[in-house]
């Protein structure tokens, strides 16, 4: 063999080489499991999973619809598990609402009673019956205060019937007769938010399957997308604009928002700076959306101008977060990731640098940053949980958890490649038989170390379980001063992780004594920072944080300035405020 | 998909390929089409994940056929095929990644240089740089891939183009027994699984199969050449193998069955056919 030939030899098997040497200097081993001390010294941080100390004993049940989808039943019935945190009663502390979906079955809502504990008072206060046999079924349930009385309402929406109770004084809730809702749609994602900024909170809905579809009375099989990443036969979108006398009308198409993707998460928050709140959708089997708002006039369908809406994947969710401390948001958005087979990778859609307003671009830095590859995805929420003064992201994950020796990749994959006359067949599709789908999946928790990288450390940090999870709400508690998580799982108990941060981590919160404030911006000055949240009215998947913004601080003993636009646009300064504190904020009018 | 067309022996009573097509440079016709395959798939279906990742691609599979050519053979080397093999990777590969798509361009570009028997490949080099990446990559690589959509239009671009393409090529036959093939065995499937027949036959009427079975089986530089008949025999048994690792529910079954059967049908075809008079 000649010198050349063998250099040539040489290099190819140099070249063979490059993932193992890639994989050993990358750290690819996962985190190992530690114990609380070790975490806490570690990370500074812990979770420790209480939902059943803390009386909270809900397991989610998954519907039974029309046996002509017995084939694939685990995989069409896998939605319904949502999470909603809210102080229905305004005693100033978070409680739960968590969503059921048999035909049935009954939602939850965990009041706090600031002990420790919670007790589910859904029946006691008339929001629990709510999948009653021919409404269809809970996917997911929003909070917000509709009509301005000071105490928050509650929007279920479902597959079947959506539906609007309002809330009596945190004593009881009541069904309002919504005329503006449809009759029946698939829902799968809905939000509270001001977008024409009249003080009344509109309503966004997205429908996931066809709204001519029963999914309990299916005429016929021809339900599933025509397409794995470009279907457009999904259910339509509703924005319900809030008259302000308790009626909403329908204003979708006339304010530019027309579209058949299949959504599963929206959310939304002023992107541009023009105090007005912009809606990202995440779509299923599809591009993504984003409708920037001109000034509540309309919405103009950015989604390609801004870049977000190429390269079509799975979204599965929509969650905000100022990961660089510079006072923008960038968008997170989970898609699906199964080594070896499919790599769609999640998306974290930051906003490029030069550009703003209704021209603001985005990069998607997920891969660059290290929030990439978080399985079969589904709820994400950011958090600043380890109190060093960044967002951290937690994420659930897992589709169909049945028999873990066999999975249902290969089938999936084959069918899903197929003419969209045949993939749009749900009785082409081959049968399950308990196999899994990405089941069994660690969960993420990706620590963000401030200088523009995140590391996964989730199993080292306490979080262990590996359920179905969907949908991932964040909230303080006990009012501790840090972030607690909790999750819902479908077919699954949910689960309450506490939160146990080191000493020496300062922060700052921020609760609305009077109003949801929902659109509300807060951000922090310190250390020549700007930390940025917004209050959103559903965020995620099928989920809604607080509506308290909290901030970590490290090590940080003095905030120069707190300034918070009230969703009405004024804007209030607080000088030097108190670190360690919950303020509670009165917002005017 | 590789040409090869500077690099190949060709046999002497293979058809002599003329120098212009359509009044133009017959090498330039394989990379002019298969660009245009590659720019109507980006205007109406965004098949690019992003234009870095297949820009380079392309560059490191043109720069490491450039380069590798001056080391062995002492000249630079037409650089149509390299083009080709980095557009190849560019649409098959499915990272998040950018080295992946390096990574498989190069190794790609490079097993031309090393797998050779007298002067002849014996893997489809696209089909060896996926198939490795997938063995060695798993976490990393994939080519499960939708961005072709799974409708009709998509269909007719890649077979207007792959028609003329494979006829330039007079390999019709090989892509029309893969065809028929898959299908004899899709229905074998069907009653062997329960599964519906439909569902068997899905992956082929899929965009992304076309692209497998126009241009990767019918590289003229890796399928064999002793004759038609040889080379209907040898994509009939890449279907029956494609049929035994679906069996075996591989995912990447077309790719593996490839890289299997298509090196022993090579290296029988080099060592024990007789060229036919």
């Amino acid at each position: 063999m000649t010198w050349r030939k063998a250099f040539i030899t040489s290099l190819f098997i140099a070249l063979l080489a490059v993932p193992f040497v890639i994989d050993y200097f990358s750290g690819g081993a996962a985190e190992e499991a530690l114990d609380r001390e070790k975490a806490l010294e570690r990370y500074g941080f812990y979770f420790e999973e209480v939902a059943k100390k803390s009386g909270i004993d809900f397991v989610h049940k998954a519907p039974s619809l029309d046996p002509k989808l017995d084939n694939i039943m685990p995989q069409i019935a896998s939605m319904g598990a949502g999470v909603s945190i809210v102080d229905f009663d305004r005693d100033g502390w978070s409680d739960i609402y968590l969503t059921n979906s048999g035909e049935g079955s009954q939602n939850a809502l965990y009041r706090n009673n600031g002990d420790g504990t919670f007790t589910d008072v859904a029946s006691e206060v008339g929001v629990s019956d709510v999948n009653k046999d021919g409404t269809g079924v809970s996917m997911g349930a929003i909070w917000g205060d509709f009509d301005n009385d000071g105490f928050e309402d509650l929007l279920v929406y479902k597959w079947g019937r959506s539906a609007l109770y309002r809330n009596k004084g945190g004593k009881s809730f009541e069904e309002l007769e919504v005329p503006a809702f449809p009759e029946w749609a698939n829902i799968n994602s809905g939000i509270w938010f001001d977008f024409d900024r009249d003080g009344n909170l509109d309503i966004f809905l997205g429908g996931y399957f066809r709204e001519d579809i029963n999914l309990w009375k299916l005429e016929n099989t021809r339900i599933m997308p025509e397409s794995f990443e470009y279907a457009k036969n999904g259910g339509r979108k509703y924005l319900l604009r809030n008259l302000g006398d308790g009626k909403f009308e329908e204003v979708s198409k006339q304010m530019g928002i027309d579209s058949n993707r299949w959504a599963l998460a929206a959310g939304a928050a002023d992107l541009t700076g023009n105090g007005y709140p912009d809606l990202f959708v995440a779509n299923d089997y599809g591009v993504s959306e984003l409708y920037i708002n001109d000034d509540g006039k309309r919405f103009i369908d950015a989604s390609e101008a801004s870049g977000i809406g190429f390269s079509p994947k799975s979204g599965m969710n929509a969650s905000f977060g100022d990961v660089m401390n510079d006072g923008r948001l960038s968008i997170y958005e989970t898609n699906i990731s199964e080594r070896g087979i499919l790599l769609q990778g999640n998306n974290l859609w930051v906003p490029r640098e030069g550009t703003s307003g209704a021209d603001v671009k985005f990069d998607n830095l997920a891969n660059a940053v290290g929030v990439e590859d978080g399985g079969w995805a589904w709820g994400s929420q950011f958090g600043d949980f380890d109190n060093d003064g960044d967002q951290d992201i937690f994420l659930t994950n897992g589709y169909v958890s049945a028999d873990k020796n066999v999975n249902y990749w290969y089938d999936f994959s084959k069918v899903t490649l197929g003419n969209n006359s045949i993939i749009a067949d749900a009785a082409n599709w081959p049968a399950m038989e308990g196999r899994s789908l990405s089941g069994y999946q660690q969960k993420k928790l990706w620590a963000n170390d401030g200088k523009g990288g995140f590391s996964e450390i989730a199993l080292a940090v306490g979080i262990r379980e590996t359920l179905d999870g969907r949908a991932v709400a964040v909230a303080d508690l006990w009012n501790r001063g840090v972030l607690d998580v909790i999750v819902a799982n479908q077919k699954g108990p949910a689960l309450i992780y506490k939160n146990h941060v080191s000493d020496g981590r300062n922060w700052i919160a921020f609760a609305f004594e009077n109003d949801d404030a929902i659109g509300a911006r807060i951000t922090v000055f310190r250390d020549k920072l700007m930390q940025t949240q917004e209050i959103h009215g559903g965020s995620g998947y099928c989920s809604q944080n607080q509506r308290r913004a909290h901030f970590g601080l490290g090590g940080t003993a003095k905030v120069e300035k707190v300034v918070i636009r009230y969703p009405s646009g004024e804007t209030k300064v607080i000088e030097s405020p108190e670190i360690n504190k919950i303020h509670r904020v009165q917002i005017p009018g | 998909m590789s040409t090869e067309a500077s690099n190949i022996t060709v046999p002497q009573k293979a058809p002599v390929m003329p120098m212009k097509t359509f009044g133009i440079d017959t090498r330039l016709v394989m990379p002019l089409l298969i660009t245009l395959i590659l720019l109507v798939g980006q205007v109406f279906y965004g098949i690019l994940e992003s234009y870095p990742q297949t820009l380079l691609a392309i560059g490191v599979a043109i720069l490491f056929d450039a380069v590798l050519s001056k080391i062995d053979r002492g000249h630079f080397p037409f650089l149509a095929s390299a083009y080709i093999s980095g557009i190849s990777v560019g649409i098959l590969t499915r990272s998040p990644f950018l080295w992946t798509f390096a990574l498989c361009a190069a190794i790609t570009i490079t097993s031309k240089y090393v797998l050779r028997i007298k002067g002849r490949h014996l893997w489809n080099p696209s089909n060896f740089g996926i198939a490795a990446m997938l063995l060695i990559a798993p976490s990393a690589y994939s080519t499960l891939s939708f961005q072709w959509g799974n409708n009709f239009a998509a269909m007719t671009v890649i077979w207007v183009l792959g028609c003329i393409i494979i006829y330039r090529l007079k390999r019709f036959h090989i892509t029309f027994t893969y065809i028929l093939s898959f299908i004899f065995f899709a229905g074998i499937r069907s009653l062997w699984t329960g599964d519906a027949f439909l569902a068997e036959v899905a992956p082929i009427t899929g965009a992304m199969y076309q692209l497998f079975i126009f241009f990767m089986i019918t590289d003229p530089a890796t399928t064999v050449r002793h004759s038609r008949k040889a080379q209907i025999v040898v994509v009939f048994l890449i279907a029956a193998a494609e049929m035994v690792l679906r069996m075996m529910e591989n995912v990447h079954a077309p790719y593996y069955a490839l890289f299997i059967v298509g090196p022993i049908a090579n290296l029988v075809d080099i060592y024990w056919l007789k060229k036919p008079e």
